[in-house]
């Protein structure tokens, strides 16, 4: 709910920001940004089924900022900036885009696509939940700065609270 | 999150309390562990019925006891799933995969 900080990790347009969140990659306050989606994606409008979705998809993208862009380093900067964006041509009611912002090394995209799913085997199941739970799923290397841009979209049925 | 165990002759019954993610996973995957490779507990049930999330660590931490309970012979079960974890089971394609029940008595006289 405030203007963001030109000098931080951020994004390219300051338009219509709902909500930005400064973390450090500590495991621990993953349960802290959830709640703060849960109820975000509660006022935006969302069923609960998609606000799970939602809260799934950004808590499994931090995730991945913190293990494999991070190494596990609880001390780094990670930015999380939410902001209601219009219909995309295919669809035909506003969306919800989160952005998160970190330092780490640049991703190999070849790594980003997630294990099949017909192996009975642990890990490698976050890229997948994250690419089931949302509509758009990006990445970018701008600068020093991985962005990862996640966006779900209000289903027509979905009658959004926010002004 | 918080993990305690009941025991009795032959099972062994885990009741987690609160989220499963990347901030404590390794604990769950620790305690089942030892339930199934060093005690071969016979039947190790989980019940996640005060459980709220789970995410694929949590997801891979179960997988780990499923698989370690085949290997050996002993049966892994779960009950009391939320419509979350229900859901990144069926996202993983798991859901049945594992042993699933609604809740205790169910899960105890299989």
């Amino acid at each position: 709910m405030r203007q963001r900080d030109k000098t931080g990790v951020s994004p390219a347009s300051n338009d219509g920001f709902l909500l930005k969140l400064e973390l450090h990659s500590d495991p621990r306050l993953l349960t802290v940004v959830r709640g703060a989606l849960e109820r975000l994606t509660e006022v935006f409008g969302f069923s609960p089924p998609d606000r799970r979705s939602v809260t799934r998809a950004v808590d499994e993208a931090l995730t991945n900022i913190m293990r494999h862009c991070y190494n596990g380093r609880t001390d780094q900067p990670i930015e999380l900036y939410c902001r209601r964006v219009p219909p995309d041509a295919s669809q035909v009611a506003d969306g919800l885009e989160i952005l998160l912002c970190d330092r780490g090394p640049a991703v190999d995209p070849a790594k980003m696509r997630g294990r099949r799913l017909d192996e009975i085997k642990p890990g490698g199941l976050g890229l997948h939940f994250i690419r089931q739970s949302m509509d758009t799923v990006e990445y970018h290397r701008t600068g020093s700065t991985n962005q990862f841009r996640l966006v779900k979209y209000l289903q027509p049925m979905t009658q959004s609270r926010t002004p | 999150m918080q993990i305690s165990a009941r025991h009795s002759d032959s099972t062994t019954i885990f009741d987690v309390t609160g989220d499963i993610d990347l901030a404590n996973s390794p604990e769950v995957r620790k305690a089942l562990m030892r339930e199934v490779r060093e005690k071969r507990t016979p039947r190790v049930v989980m019940n996640l019925s005060k459980v709220r999330y789970i995410d694929s660590s949590g997801v891979a931490s179960l997988v780990e006891g499923l698989k370690a309970s085949r290997d050996l012979n002993l049966r892994f079960i779960l009950f009391g799933l939320s419509p979350s974890a229900r859901e990144v089971l069926q996202l993983s394609r798991l859901l049945k995969i594992f042993e699933v029940y609604d809740n205790e008595d169910q899960a105890l006289s299989s």
